[in-house]
């Protein structure tokens, strides 16, 4: 039961599922000079308790850095020292966060091991100390307490939090492929058992407060208040901080005990825990889950087990020395790496670059209710701006609110929204098939299909009823923006804003600017996209922009692996083995078979030979046959409602026979095939570059991970050209040029890199 | 039952005479509002308005406020307010035909009844004639009841209204879950034998689960009670500060009815059981007894609790309001005017019950007056922590500023003038009929104890507040 338990929990782990957490934000170091006076930490005391305040200086949020760590331990030196102090509160002066875990550049600074694993172990020393304080302290937890900072809360003998929607607990050190590093792996499993807290390690999940207290992982819940003779935050900090106090005294008096009354389920499991051929099926069973979803291509969720499985079996004193090895081994991996870059690389696309915009977009409109549409009036309905849906006829504007509704009732279901709050939500919507109210648009959004002749219909006839300061945003994934400003009476305010589908779940936005879009019209975009929850690059115009222009040579060579008689299941086998979270021939069927065609003619008359390779008559025999993918019920594969296994399909045989090529030996092993893919994305990502349409690498390496699904673990194109190497690349790219010719031809830039190793994307 | 069949057949003279007078009401109407202003003032200046009808209180009565559970406990709805009718026709003779409307006021409507007035209208024998209407406004129920009627008086569509409230926490109506209803409703519509039983086939054991009424805030999903406890620490009352007030209350409460000063109150002779004469909440404690409780609400370490709260209250209240000249011209002498009001709305969340610091400021300035003009004050008490948080919040420059878009603080009420014969916390609060004996309270503490302005103010769920002028009728 234990088992299935633990399985059920993980069944929702996958890999790329990454760093959705926004607490985790690194600090700049600030070397702070004062060393005399505490600079992260103050404290005084009320009546018999001590109140530990934890404020790292000149930033947003705590992180546990050698500064707090050293202060920290000589403040509770001096609290244990005092007779007048009986028990302690453990708060932030920060109302929006605990503490958001460990300094990232404390973690980048080491150069070895040996130093990653001594920071663990100091960790664990100062947190030992903790949960055997003699006098009671209580953690007062307001806002994200997250990995070191979740350690802590779980070293001290009570935990109290806001059940606001900005607390949340959770160690997301797996999603930068690390373990929790002080202590968490031992002491998490004993707080809320072994299948719990391995859920919460292996996935990394941020829990809120009120789940928290059920799991026994918190133990008293605050109400955030509203106004009073203060404003609410500093109200609900000081009132978090009374309760605690009360608490503090009252384990200080043992009026309160600290011990939970645990729930039946909750002893049955523990019980079950206590016998060892339990505790090994359930390690069993976890172990096949995350091979089966890592692929064994991250390593930190099977040290994870390992580590808790030390501590369980052998004893504590064991576990704490796994986990302080396996941190340093972990933090050292190119995985890790990798991930913690896409992390850096995440914080710098959810900043606005262009400053504020001169006025805040508060209305919008939508033209254009399908797919693309109505995802996008989602997410922006959802963060309360006011939002026109327009489509041309009255059913495809029905689906689309239809599709907009049901997005938000998963969300009650999920009970992350209350009905009235879905209701109140949905009301910002009005769909429409006139322009009525365009007048006091701010910007509007097109998501019509993908034809140049439509969009300029559209543009004109939209520019005729919008205001001046209006912005129109085309959503297209290939045609160029500056084609489609071409008719429009105030070229900078047009701008390409591509969302990725399903818009609601794919977190990447892809801004463009023509050499006409004004910097306000940036501004704007960007502040609408970072409302919308997204993480945004912003790329220059040109064919196929970034993402797309990345793509469609690696589509092209799926092509021609396909031609090549791979079978589509052995492709996708192949993609998902190298980390790709969906199969080449999955994709294709996902985007649609019409869609790719398009992109694969349009850029292909652009960039003419270097986009060759397959043969683009298999798109169009696919689409002649209505073979559009999942959308037509049939693509490579066969698609049927409520069925989840995916049966090829018979009918592409022909297809694929008839277009059949002979496969070349020398460059047709499994990883070959893998190289040839991600050799021909990679090379293009950094012509990109190149060519200036990316202006840093960190948006290429995040454009490609958030919008194409480019494996996590490899940290992106540039990041995968500094660890793998350049020399290497091009050495597989020249050897593919020779069996293929041009299309595999290294870039300059790429070149550069291979010529003078020091060179990197990342310094 | 057979005196409801002949009662239109004794009224039907009226009933015509009835109809001759609404068609002649536009012209007397405009004469009237001409007439208006001139009526009396006599000591400080009046809230009397150019080209408006006076409205005045002839009397009100209500029945004692028990505890639910108690003797009203096999009672309806309707059999309350009716009694509070009937005893509003004893206490003002007022010639049943003479009324030319019905408001009364209720929160959890029994089903049988939902238009409560119209039930407990009939049963107390007023005209079929009569129209009656029934209102719902959370505890402010009775004071819209009240408001209405106001309105059909000054705008010259009515001269006599009845305006109450009724509220038998007793019995409430639980439902059967909705998936049982839709089962029962299906049922009824099956065809043939094998529709029912495949119908049938498909009960599930948890249909049989009950639905109780909300007690919690639909918006928020909060109980009033949760979000009182809020309110007082985000205004830091303490429990010590809520526990004094709710004492205090149950004192003056306790005062009030030993010195019969709640005149309002009218026997109710309970059909089956023995004569109701009194409220029955008042029970005066101590602040030891009273710190004993644990929390009710937030546990365990909230400050709301049954002792320093409302409790759960049967009752039902009745007043009867005129245009000033038609009382005068049937010879009463009126109690109070009813002059300026205000209804304000806030968020249901974090401000629910502070209806009455919104709405205090507004009302005063509406009126022309200062706090200093008010010589009584009642506010609803729905929690000690809640009144006290409306204290705080009328005294707090910066609420003022930041909340209310005012410059200054409203200013806190005198204590002294604040709810002197008890409140809702000590005398109950049957929800939708403490409106009306919040007016009460404040016509007769300004008979007794003199003085010209009283204030009534209340807070209601869903964020809304209310608040009214009473003036006291010249002696």
């Amino acid at each position: 039961m234990v088992a299935c338990r633990a399985i059920g929990i993980l069944s929702r782990f996958s890999a790329f599922r990454i760093l959705r957490s926004r607490g985790y934000i690194c600090r700049n170091f600030t070397g702070s000079s004062a060393l005399l006076t505490r600079t992260h930490i103050n404290y005084g005391v009320k009546g018999d308790v001590a109140v530990v305040r934890i404020n790292s200086p000149n930033s947003k949020v705590n992180t546990l850095s050698k500064e707090l760590h050293s202060e920290f331990t000589e403040v509770m030196n001096e609290i244990w020292a005092s007779d007048q102090i009986r028990s302690a509160v453990l708060i932030s002066s920060k109302p929006g966060c605990f503490i958001a875990g460990a300094d990232i550049n404390m973690l980048s600074a080491c150069k070895t091991l040996q130093e990653v694993t001594q920071l663990s172990q100091e960790a664990q020393r100062i947190l030992e100390k903790l949960e055997k304080s003699p006098k009671p302290v209580v953690a007062a937890i307001n806002g994200s307490c997250l990995g070191g900072g979740l350690e802590l809360a779980i070293s001290c003998q009570y935990r109290i939090a806001t059940k606001d929607r900005k607390t949340v607990l959770g160690v997301p050190e797996v999603l930068l492929g690390a373990l929790p590093g002080a202590g968490g792996t031992q002491r998490l499993p004993k707080m809320v058992g072994v299948p719990a807290a391995l859920d919460m390690m292996l996935t990394g999940r941020n829990i809120r407060a009120d789940r928290a207290k059920k799991m026994g992982l918190v133990d008293q819940l605050v109400e955030p208040l509203g106004p009073g003779l203060k404003p609410p935050e500093e109200r609900t900090m000081e009132y978090l901080e009374e309760v605690a106090i009360t608490f503090a005294k009252g384990l200080a008096d043992k009026k309160i005990s600290p011990k939970r009354n645990k729930g039946l389920v909750e002893k049955l499991t523990a019980y079950a825990m206590t016998i060892p051929f339990v505790r090994q099926q359930v390690y069993k069973k976890v172990e096949e889950k995350v091979r089966k979803q890592t692929k064994g291509l991250y390593p930190a969720p099977l040290k994870i087990i390992d580590v808790v499985k030390t501590g369980i079996e052998q004893g504590s004193d064991a576990g704490y020395l796994s986990e302080s090895q396996k941190f340093g081994e972990l933090v050292m991996t190119k995985e890790s790496k990798a991930l913690m870059g896409l992390y850096h690389g995440q914080v710098l696309c959810k900043k606005n670059k262009f400053g504020a915009p001169q006025k805040d977009v508060k209305h919008l409109a939508i033209l254009g209710a399908g797919l693309m549409g109505a995802g996008i009036a989602q997410v922006s309905v959802d963060k309360g701006l006011k939002t026109i849906l327009k489509d041309a006829t009255l059913t495809g504007l029905d689906r689309g609110q239809q599709q907009v509704f049901k997005g938000l009732n998963d969300k009650v279901k999920k009970k992350a929204l209350t009905s009235f709050e879905r209701d109140s939500i949905f009301s910002n919507l009005t769909g429409q098939l006139d322009y009525q109210g365009f007048e006091k648009a701010d910007m509007v959004i097109e998501a019509v299909f993908e034809d140049l002749s439509l969009k300029h219909r559209v543009l004109k006839e939209v520019e005729a009823v919008i205001p001046d300061h209006c912005i129109f945003a085309s959503n297209t994934s290939a045609l160029p923006i500056s084609e489609i400003a071409a008719v429009s009476k105030r070229p900078e305010k047009v701008i390409g804003m591509h969302y990725f589908s399903p818009v609601d779940k794919m977190q990447l936005l892809e801004i463009i600017t023509t050499e006409k879009t004004s910097r306000d019209t940036s501004a704007s975009a960007v502040a609408v996209g970072l409302k919308q929850g997204k993480v945004i690059i912003v790329v220059k115009d040109g064919p196929g922009f970034y993402t797309t222009r990345c793509l469609a040579p690696m589509m092209s060579e799926v092509i021609r692996i396909l031609q090549e008689g791979v079978d589509p299941k052995k492709l996708d086998s192949l993609t998902t083995s190298f980390g790709f979270p969906v199969g080449a021939a999955t994709l294709v069927d996902e985007v649609g078979v019409d869609v790719a065609k398009h992109v694969a003619e349009d850029l292909g008359k652009v960039f003419g030979e270097r986009f060759g390779g397959g043969n683009p008559e298999l798109l169009t025999q696919m689409v002649s046959k209505g073979f559009l993918g999942r959308k037509s019920g049939k693509g490579f594969y066969i698609y049927q409602e409520g069925v989840k296994r995916k049966d090829l399909n018979s009918d592409m045989d022909s297809i694929l026979a008839s277009l059949k090529l002979p496969p070349k030996s020398e460059v047709s092993s499994d990883e070959d095939i893998q190289f040839r893919l991600v050799t021909r994305f990679v090379n293009e990502a950094v012509m990109c570059l190149q060519e200036g349409i990316l202006a840093t690498p960190a948006e290429g390496d995040i454009g490609a991970v958030f919008g194409l699904g480019f494996p996590p673990c490899l940290g992106g194109p540039f990041r995968f050209v500094d660890l793998y190497g350049a020399q290497k690349i091009v050495d597989r790219l020249k050897k593919y040029e020779a069996a293929y010719g041009k299309q595999f031809t290294p870039c300059q830039l790429l070149a550069d890199h291979a010529n003078s190793p020091n060179k990197k994307f990342y310094q | 039952m057979t005196t409801i069949l002949t009662y239109p057949f004794k009224k039907l003279p009226t009933t015509s005479k009835w109809a001759l007078r609404f068609a002649i009401r536009p012209l007397s109407c405009s004469s009237q509002l001409r007439a208006a202003p001139a009526v009396q003032t006599k000591t400080k200046k009046t809230l009397a308005k150019p080209n408006i009808r006076n409205v005045v209180v002839v009397d009100g009565v209500r029945t004692p406020f028990l505890l639910s559970g108690t003797s009203y406990k096999d009672l309806m709805p309707h059999d309350l307010a009716r009694a509070a009718l009937t005893g509003l026709l004893h206490r003002t003779s007022v010639p049943k035909e003479v009324v030319d409307y019905i408001i009364f006021g209720t929160v959890i409507q029994e089903v049988k009844t939902s238009n409560v007035a119209r039930e407990a209208a009939l049963g107390a024998g007023f005209s079929d004639k009569t129209p009656a209407h029934t209102v719902t406004m959370a505890c402010i129920s009775a004071n819209q009841a009240m408001t209405t009627g106001v309105g059909l008086i000054a705008s010259g569509q009515c001269d006599v209204i009845v305006a109450g409230g009724v509220e038998l926490m007793s019995d409430i109506p639980i439902r059967h879950s909705r998936k049982m209803r839709k089962l029962m409703l299906d049922l009824n519509k099956a065809k043939s034998m094998g529709q029912r039983l495949s119908l049938i086939s498909k009960f599930r054991l948890n249909f049989l689960a009950p639905e109780l009424p909300a007690v919690a805030e639909f918006s928020t999903s909060e109980t009033m009670g949760h979000s009182a406890d809020r309110l007082a620490a985000a205004f830091a009352v303490s429990r010590l500060e809520q526990d004094e007030y709710a004492l205090r209350s149950h004192s003056l409460a306790k005062k009030a009815q030993d010195e019969g000063l709640l005149s309002d109150v009218v026997p109710f002779r309970v059909p089956g059981k023995d004569t109701v004469t009194k409220d029955n909440g008042i029970r005066p404690s101590s602040l030891e007894q009273m710190a004993k409780l644990k929390p009710a609400f937030i546990k365990p370490y909230g400050t709301v609790t049954a002792a320093n709260s409302s409790f759960l209250t049967d009752g039902a209240s009745a007043m009867l309001i005129m245009a000033e000249e038609k009382a005068l011209a049937m010879g009463y002498k009126p109690k109070a005017y009813l002059r300026d009001f205000m209804y304000v709305s806030q968020d249901p969340k974090d401000q629910l019950l502070l209806g009455p610091t919104y709405a205090t400021p507004k009302v005063l300035e509406k009126a022309g007056l200062t706090m200093n003009d008010i010589d009584a004050f009642e506010f609803h008490e729905a929690f000690s922590g809640q009144i006290l948080a409306n204290f705080k919040a009328m005294d707090s420059d910066w609420f003022a500023e930041n909340y209310m878009g005012r410059k200054t603080k409203v200013g806190l009420p005198p204590l002294e003038k604040f709810n002197n014969w008890g409140g809702s916390l000590s005398l109950g609060h049957p929800f939708g009929a403490t409106g009306c004996r919040l007016v009460m309270a404040a016509a007769n503490r300004l008979r007794k104890e003199g003085g010209q302005y009283g204030l009534v103010a209340a807070c209601a769920a869903g964020g809304q507040g209310h608040a009214m002028i009473v003036e006291a009728y010249p002696k």
